[in-house]
C-alpha cells in the first residue's frame, strides 16, 4: 500500500470521494451562522463614460432589497490601479467609487436583497443614464504600443541576427498573417464570493487560484489592514487564469458586507462572467519564415498584435512559441498592443504558447508544405541546439524524440503528405502533427508541516487545487518522503492563514508548491534522524543507510516508528517550515516542457463540418508526480486545443464594447462528443535544473499544440488553410468541391 | 423573474376566458423559465398546465397518430410507433438539445420556444421582437446564426426547433383550445409566422390559445432523413437542417416533402423545391436544381451569407442519400 | 406548506413560486452539492433526477415540483459507501476541478437506465441502442466539464455500465 502513495504512482485524488459526492465546499457553498444576504451586479451597458443619472428608488422599494449599492454610498476605496508600483493582481481593483464607465458590464451597482430572487427582479428595476464617451473597442493589426513587458517578465521585443537580411536572402519564405479570436476561461463554476465584516475583521470565501495577492487587493482597494482580511478558498471550480486575481463580485461582495456589516453572498451570472472575470483577447499574428531550399529555417519573424485593457497591464506573449521551438540564423519577435475600453484581459490557459501555437505551428505547416517537405521531418530538421531567443542552453530537450515516437505511435508514415490525399465515404481525412512546447518556472514557495505523535502529518500552504490535483501529489511527496501511508497525510491549503505559497497558475504550483514541501519533509527527516542518534538503542544502528518507511525509521536491521521519536522530543509533535525560490538553474538554463500531437479529422465534403476522429500526444516533462493526474491535465488541454481550434470565438460587438454571445449556448466550449479517442504517453526523464523533484509544468503543456495539430490535419484534409480561427464550417464551405 | 401569480391547472376546462395576454402556459418550463429569468418574458400569471391529462400517443384515424401537447420530447422520440413510421420525428427530436432537456420539453412547448438570436436574449440591445419598435441589433450586427428566407428589415430572427422542422414536413396538425373553450386546427406549417412588422409575435396562436396537441397524419413513403449541420457535433442549435422523405420508383421521384430549419422566422417548407423535383429523375443534377429554385429568394446579412450555399449543399446531400437508400430497398 | 422530496427527505418550499429546483437545493445545508453553471439549461451541472429522469434542476420552478421525488448527488451512495458510477469517476479520474462532477455523475446514472431501457439518441442505428463509447459521448454531450475530462468520464461509465450489465 505505502507504494501506490509513491511520488509518480497514479493515485486516485485525495479529493476525490468528496468532490464526486457533492461534499467539496466551493465558494458559495459556506454555510455561515447567518445566512448571506445576496447580490446582483448590475452591469453598464456601455463602453465608457459616465453615469448621468442613477434612480435607485424603484429598486430599494421592491420585495425583500436591503441595500442598493452605488458610488453614492458605497465604502472608500483607493483609486482603481493604485499603487502604480505593485502588480495588476494587488492594485486596487476599485469599484462603485465614481461616475466612471471603464468598460461595458462594468458594475454600476449591487443589489442586496434577502434572495437571489430579490435581488435579481430589483436589479433590473436601476435606472442608469449614462453620458457616453468614444470609445475604443477593437484592436487589429493597428495596434502600436509597446507594451513595458510582457505576461511573466518577457521583453515585448527579441531581435537575434539580422532578421530582414536573413529573410530577404532565404530561398523559401513565407509572410502570412492569422488571428485568434476574444476567448472566454468559461471555467464552469462562475465566480463567487460570500463576505463578512464585523466591523474589524473581514473573512472572504472565494474562488480564487493566487490567495496572498487575493488578501492584498483587498487591502488595497478597501484601505484595511492585510493582516485583518482572510481569504479562504479550500475548492475551486476551474480558474484557468481567470481567477488568478480577485473578480469583481468579490470586491462588491466586501463593498456590501462592510456596508451593512451583514454577510453578503455574490455569485457572477453566468452572464455577468463574460464581462466581469477577464478573458483572453484577440490576436493577429503576422508570422514571416525564411527557410533554405533545402528547409532550414533561417528567419523567423513574429509581430504579434493585441488588444489590452486600458489601465490594466497585461500584455500576452503571444511570440513564446515563434522564440523558441526552432532553430533559426535570424530571430525577430514583436509584441504591440492596443488599449481598449473593454473589459479586462489577462491571462487564460497557457498565455503566449496557446494561442502563439496556434498560428505559429499552422505557420511552420505551411513552411514545410512550401518546402516540399513532410511536416514531421522539417521539424526534425530544425531542432534548436540553444534557446534561439536568449541563446541560453536548455536544462533539457526531448522535442525531437517526442516528435519521433509520436509518430511511430500515431502511425505518420501511413498518412500521404499531399492535402485530399484521404477520403471515407464523403469525409475528407486528414492528419496533422504540431510541436509542443511550454515554459516551465518556479516560483517563490513556503510550506509548514507538523508530525504527530499519532503518526498522522499535516501540511499547510496557502496553495490551491483549481483541479490539477495538488492535494493529491503534495499527499504524495510527503508520503513518499516520510514513508508514511496516504492516509495518514493531510494537505490544508485554501487559506490565507496558511504559509505563503506560489497558488495556481503557469504551471508552476506542483514544482513550486511540492518542492518547498519536499524541503519541509527533508528537514523533518533530519530532525527525526538527530533525535533518533541520541537514542541510546539505536547508538550501533547504520544511521548512513537512513530509510523512511512504513512510519518507521529504518537503519540497517533496526528500525523505529515515527510516532516514538516524537515522543522523544518531548513535545507532542514536531513541526518545521520548507521553502523553495529560483536560484541560478533558472538563470543559467532555459526550461521548458516538451511534446509533439498528432490528430486526424474528418471534414464533410458536403457541409464542411470538421470533427476530430483520433488524437495522440507524447509528453516530456520531466519526473510525473502522478500518472493519473497528469495525464487528465494533459488531456484537459487537448480537449481545450480542439475547442480553440474549431468552436471557441467570443464575439464582440464593436458598436457597443459588448460579446454578443455571452452564453454557453452560442459560446461553444467542446462537448463530450466533440472529443475522441485520445492517447497520451510520457517520456519520463527527470530534468535536475527544474527544481529539486525533477518535475516540470504540464497544465499548460498539452494546449500549446494540440489546436494546431487539429487545424494541420484540417488542412491536410481540405488543401484549405484557415488563417483565422476558429476554423468553422462556413470558411471551409466555397473551397471544398 | 417579474413577480406572478402561480396557479396550477387541474382540466382544460379551469382555464378562464380572461387568460389572454398577461397570462402564460407554463409546461416544462425549458424557455419559458429561462426567458423569464432574463425578464424577456414578463407573464403576471403563470398557468401551470404540466398536471394535465395530455400527455398521451394514441393512434389516430386513417393510420395517424394524435400526441398530446405534454407528452416530452423523449417521450415522443422513443416512441416505437414514431421510431418505426415517423422516423424523420424521432431523429428530429434526438438531434436536438439535450436528454436533460428532452426529458422535460413538450410538444407544445418545443412548438412554441424563441428564437436564440444573441440580441433577442441581451436586454440591453435593440430587438423589435422583445421590444417592438427598438431596432435590430442584428441587421448590421453579428448574424451568422440568423435567416435568409422570408426574414424582413425588423427581423431577422430563426426559429430554433429541430422538432417542429420535421413536423412541417409531415403535414402534421395542431389542435388549439381558445380561452373561451372553442377548438380549432392548423397545419403546424401555418402556426409560425414570418416577422414583416410584427416580429413579436412568433405564431397565430390568439392569447389564452393552448395548444392540445399534433395530429401526425400517415405518413408518406420512402425514405425519412433529417440532417442537422452545426458548429458542435451535440448540444447546438442548427445552423441549417434539412428534414425529407423521399420515394424514388424507377429513378423518378414518387414523391418528395422537404423542409428547412435554422434559415428563417418559421420552419420552412420547402413546396418549391418538391414540385421541382416531382416526377422528375432522381438524380444530383435535379437536386440541385430543385435546391436552387427553393433558394432564389434568399438573402444572407454577411455573417449568414454561408448558409446559401450551406442549405443548398445540405438539400443534396440528404437527397441524395435518401435517393440512394430508397433504391436499396426497392430493387 | 407545499413539499417535495429530496433523497427521500421532506423540504418545505419557499412560498416565491419563482424559486427554482435549484435554488431550492442550494439553499438547503446539505444539498449544494448540486451545481450551478449557468442557470440556463446551457451546462448541465445542475442535473438531478425528477422522479427518476435527469433533468436541468436550473430550469424548473420548485412549486411545480410539488409532491415529487429529486435525487440529487448526495442521494445516490448508500450512506458512507459511494456508488459504483461514483467509485468509477474517481478511479478513472472523471473530473478535476469537480464543479460539473455531481451533475455529470446525476447524469450518468440516469442515462444508464435510458439505455436499458431502449431509448434512442442521436446515434443510435438500426442496430438498436447499445452501451457504447459513441453512444455515452452522445448522450453525456449535455454535461459540460471545462476541466475536459471527457474521455476519462466515458472510461467511467463504460465501466460501470458494463458492471451493471453483467453483475458478477
Amino acid at each position: 500500500m505505502t507504494n501506490s502513495a509513491s511520488i509518480g504512482q497514479p493515485l486516485d485524488r485525495v479529493d476525490g470521494p468528496l468532490k464526486v459526492s457533492g461534499a467539496a465546499t466551493y465558494a458559495a457553498e459556506h454555510q455561515l451562522d447567518h445566512a448571506p444576504l445576496v447580490g446582483w451586479i448590475v452591469e453598464a451597458t456601455i463602453p465608457t463614460g459616465r453615469i448621468k443619472a442613477l434612480d435607485t428608488s424603484a429598486a430599494e422599494n421592491s420585495a425583500g432589497v436591503v441595500a442598493v449599492l452605488t458610488h453614492r454610498d458605497s465604502p472608500a476605496q483607493t483609486p482603481f490601479g493604485e499603487p502604480d508600483d505593485e502588480g495588476r493582481f494587488t492594485q486596487s481593483r476599485a469599484m462603485l467609487r465614481d461616475d466612471r464607465i471603464r468598460y461595458h458590464g462594468f458594475p454600476v451597482a449591487l443589489v442586496i436583497a434577502d434572495t437571489l430572487a430579490n435581488a435579481r427582479h430589483a436589479a433590473g428595476l436601476v435606472e442608469v443614464s449614462y453620458e457616453s464617451e468614444p470609445a475604443v473597442t477593437v484592436a487589429g493589426e493597428d495596434a502600436d504600443e509597446k507594451p513595458d513587458e510582457l505576461d511573466g517578465g518577457l521583453d515585448a521585443d527579441v531581435s537575434r541576427g539580422d532578421f530582414e537580411r536573413a529573410y530577404g536572402d532565404a530561398d523559401v519564405t513565407l509572410d502570412v498573417t492569422y488571428s485568434t479570436p476574444n476567448q472566454a476561461a468559461a471555467a464552469m463554476e462562475p465566480h463567487a464570493t460570500i463576505a463578512e465584516y464585523d466591523g474589524e475583521e473581514l473573512w472572504v470565501y472565494t474562488s480564487v487560484q493566487l490567495i496572498g495577492p487575493a488578501v492584498q487587493v483587498l487591502a488595497n482597494t478597501l484601505n484595511l489592514d492585510p493582516d485583518k482580511i482572510r481569504v479562504l478558498s479550500p475548492y475551486i471550480g476551474g480558474g484557468f487564469g481567470s481567477k488568478l486575481g480577485l473578480h469583481n463580485e468579490a470586491v462588491l461582495a466586501c463593498l456590501g458586507a462592510m456596508h451593512l456589516e451583514r454577510p453578503v453572498k455574490v455569485v457572477q451570472h453566468r452572464r455577468h462572467v463574460f464581462h466581469n472575470a477577464p478573458h483572453r483577447g484577440n490576436s493577429v499574428q503576422r508570422i514571416r519564415l525564411g527557410a533554405s531550399r533545402d528547409g532550414k529555417l533561417q528567419a523567423i519573424g513574429h509581430d504579434s498584435f493585441m488588444p489590452r485593457a486600458r489601465d490594466y497591464a497585461f500584455a500576452e506573449p503571444t511570440g513564446a512559441s515563434a522564440r523558441t521551438t526552432y532553430r533559426t540564423d535570424a530571430l525577430l519577435s514583436r509584441h504591440r498592443v492596443k488599449t481598449v475600453d473593454i473589459s479586462l484581459i489577462d491571462s487564460c490557459r497557457a498565455p503566449g504558447h496557446s494561442i502563439g501555437s496556434l498560428a505559429f505551428e499552422s505557420a511552420i505547416d505551411e513552411m514545410a508544405y512550401r518546402c516540399g517537405q513532410d511536416p514531421v521531418a522539417f521539424r526534425l530538421a530544425n531542432m534548436p541546439d540553444k534557446d534561439p531567443s536568449s541563446g541560453k542552453p536548455f536544462s533539457s530537450h526531448d522535442l525531437a524524440e517526442c516528435l519521433r515516437e509520436g509518430a511511430a505511435k500515431f502511425g505518420w508514415d501511413q498518412r500521404e503528405s499531399a492535402p485530399r490525399s484521404h477520403e471515407r465515404g464523403r469525409q475528407l481525412v486528414g492528419y496533422g502533427v504540431a510541436s509542443t512546447i511550454r515554459i516551465n518556472i518556479l516560483v517563490k514557495s513556503t510550506t509548514r508541516i507538523r508530525l504527530s505523535d499519532d503518526g498522522s502529518l499535516i501540511a499547510w500552504a496557502n496553495m490551491t487545487d483549481i483541479g490539477t490535483g495538488t492535494y493529491t501529489i503534495l499527499t504524495q511527496i510527503a508520503a513518499d518522503i516520510l514513508g508514511l501511508p496516504a492516509g495518514q497525510v493531510q494537505i490544508e491549503l485554501g487559506d490565507s492563514a496558511y504559509p505563503a505559497s506560489c497558488g495556481s497558475g503557469g504551471s508552476f504550483g506542483a514544482g513550486s508548491s511540492g518542492s518547498a514541501l519536499r524541503d519541509a519533509c527533508m528537514k523533518l527527516r533530519e530532525k527525526l534522524v538527530d533525535i533518533a542518534r541520541k537514542q541510546e538503542s539505536l547508538k550501533s544502528a547504520d544511521f548512513d543507510g537512513a530509510r523512511f518507511e512504513r512510519g518507521k525509521l529504518v537503519l540497517g536491521d533496526k528500525e523505529v516508528p515515527l510516532t516514538e521519536l516524537v515522543r522523544q522530543s518531548g513535545h507532542d509533535y514536531l513541526e518545521v517550515e520548507g521553502k523553495v525560490e529560483p536560484g541560478e538553474e533558472h538563470e543559467k538554463y532555459s526550461q521548458h516542457s516538451y511534446g509533439a500531437q498528432f490528430a486526424e479529422v474528418t471534414v464533410d465534403r458536403d457541409t464542411g463540418e470538421v470533427r476530430v476522429q483520433r488524437m495522440l500526444g507524447v509528453f516530456s516533462a520531466g519526473r510525473i508526480l502522478n500518472h493519473k493526474t497528469a495525464r487528465s491535465q494533459l488531456l484537459g488541454g487537448m480537449v481545450w486545443g480542439i475547442s480553440y481550434a474549431l468552436l471557441e470565438e467570443l464575439m464582440l460587438d464593436e458598436r457597443y464594447g459588448a460579446f454578443v454571445n455571452r452564453d454557453f449556448a452560442e459560446y461553444h466550449l467542446a462537448v463530450n462528443r466533440d472529443i475522441p479517442e485520445v492517447e497520451i504517453h510520457f517520456r519520463e526523464q527527470p530534468d535536475s535544473h527544474s527544481n529539486p523533484l525533477g518535475s516540470k509544468g504540464i497544465g499548460e503543456l498539452s494546449i500549446s499544440g494540440a489546436g494546431a495539430a487539429v487545424a494541420n490535419a484540417v488542412y491536410h484534409a481540405t488543401g484549405v488553410r484557415v488563417r483565422n480561427f476558429p476554423i468553422t464550417l462556413d470558411k471551409l464551405l466555397e473551397h471544398l468541391p | 423573474m417579474k413577480p406572478f401569480d402561480y396557479q396550477r391547472i387541474g382540466a382544460v376546462e379551469e382555464i378562464d376566458a380572461d387568460a389572454g395576454e398577461r397570462s402564460s402556459f407554463l409546461a416544462g418550463g425549458t424557455n419559458l423559465v429561462d426567458l423569464m429569468k432574463h425578464e424577456i418574458e414578463t407573464p403576471e400569471r403563470l398557468l401551470d398546465i404540466s398536471r394535465l391529462e395530455l400527455a398521451q400517443i394514441e393512434d389516430g384515424d386513417q393510420g395517424g397518430l394524435r400526441v398530446g401537447t405534454l407528452v416530452t420530447n423523449t417521450g415522443l422520440a422513443s416512441d416505437a410507433r414514431v421510431r418505426e413510421r415517423w422516423p424523420l420525428l424521432s431523429s428530429a427530436l434526438l438531434a436536438g438539445a439535450t436528454a436533460q432537456l428532452r426529458n422535460r420539453a413538450t410538444t407544445g412547448g418545443n412548438l412554441l420556444q424563441r428564437t436564440r438570436c444573441y440580441y433577442f436574449y441581451d436586454t440591453a440591445r435593440p430587438c423589435n421582437k422583445r421590444e417592438p419598435g427598438e431596432g435590430c441589433g442584428a441587421l448590421a450586427g453579428h448574424n451568422r446564426i440568423h435567416a435568409i428566407l422570408g426574414a424582413s428589415e425588423q427581423c431577422i430572427a430563426t426559429h430554433p426547433s429541430d422538432m417542429a422542422v420535421a413536423m412541417v414536413a409531415l403535414d402534421a396538425r395542431v389542435r388549439l383550445r381558445a380561452a373561451d373553450g372553442s377548438q380549432r386546427e392548423l397545419p403546424v406549417e401555418e402556426l409560425h409566422r414570418l416577422p414583416g412588422d410584427h416580429p413579436e409575435r412568433d405564431t397565430v396562436l390568439q392569447p389564452g390559445e393552448l395548444i392540445l396537441g399534433v395530429d401526425l397524419p400517415a405518413p408518406p413513403p420512402g425514405r425519412h432523413i433529417y440532417r442537422k449541420v452545426r458548429d458542435r457535433s451535440s448540444y447546438a442549435f442548427a445552423l441549417v437542417s434539412v428534414g425529407a422523405i423521399l420515394h424514388v420508383a424507377d429513378g423518378k421521384v414518387g414523391s418528395v416533402r422537404i423542409a428547412f430549419g435554422g434559415v428563417a422566422h418559421k420552419p420552412w417548407r420547402a413546396r418549391k423545391a418538391e414540385q421541382a423535383l416531382q416526377g422528375q429523375a432522381a438524380t444530383e443534377e435535379n437536386f440541385l436544381k430543385a435546391a436552387d429554385v427553393e433558394l432564389a429568394d434568399a438573402r444572407g446579412y454577411g455573417g449568414n451569407d454561408f448558409k446559401i450555399p450551406l442549405a443548398r449543399r445540405t438539400l443534396v446531400a440528404v437527397l441524395r442519400d435518401a435517393a440512394r437508400a430508397t433504391e436499396e430497398s426497392t430493387p | 406548506m407545499a413539499e417535495l422530496s429530496v433523497n427521500g427527505q421532506q423540504v418545505t418550499l419557499s412560498d416565491d413560486p419563482r424559486t427554482t429546483l435549484l435554488d431550492t437545493l442550494r439553499e438547503l445545508p446539505g444539498f449544494t452539492g448540486t451545481k450551478k453553471g449557468c442557470d440556463h439549461g446551457q451546462c448541465g451541472a445542475c442535473t438531478v433526477l425528477l422522479d427518476g429522469r435527469r433533468v436541468n434542476a436550473c430550469l424548473i420552478l420548485a412549486v411545480q415540483c410539488e409532491g415529487c421525488e429529486v435525487t440529487t448527488i448526495e442521494g445516490l451512495g448508500e450512506g458512507d459507501q459511494l456508488h459504483p458510477l461514483q467509485q468509477a469517476f474517481v478511479r478513472h479520474d472523471g473530473f478535476q476541478c469537480g464543479y460539473c462532477t455531481p451533475g455529470q455523475i446525476c447524469s450518468a446514472y440516469a442515462m444508464l437506465e435510458e439505455i436499458a431501457n431502449g431509448e434512442p439518441s442521436d446515434v443510435t442505428d438500426e442496430d438498436g441502442v447499445r452501451l457504447s463509447r459513441d453512444e455515452i459521448r452522445e448522450r453525456m454531450s449535455g454535461n459540460l466539464c471545462r476541466c475536459g475530462a471527457y474521455a476519462n468520464i466515458v472510461d467511467a461509465i463504460l465501466e460501470a455500465g458494463q458492471r451493471e450489465e453483467s453483475p458478477s
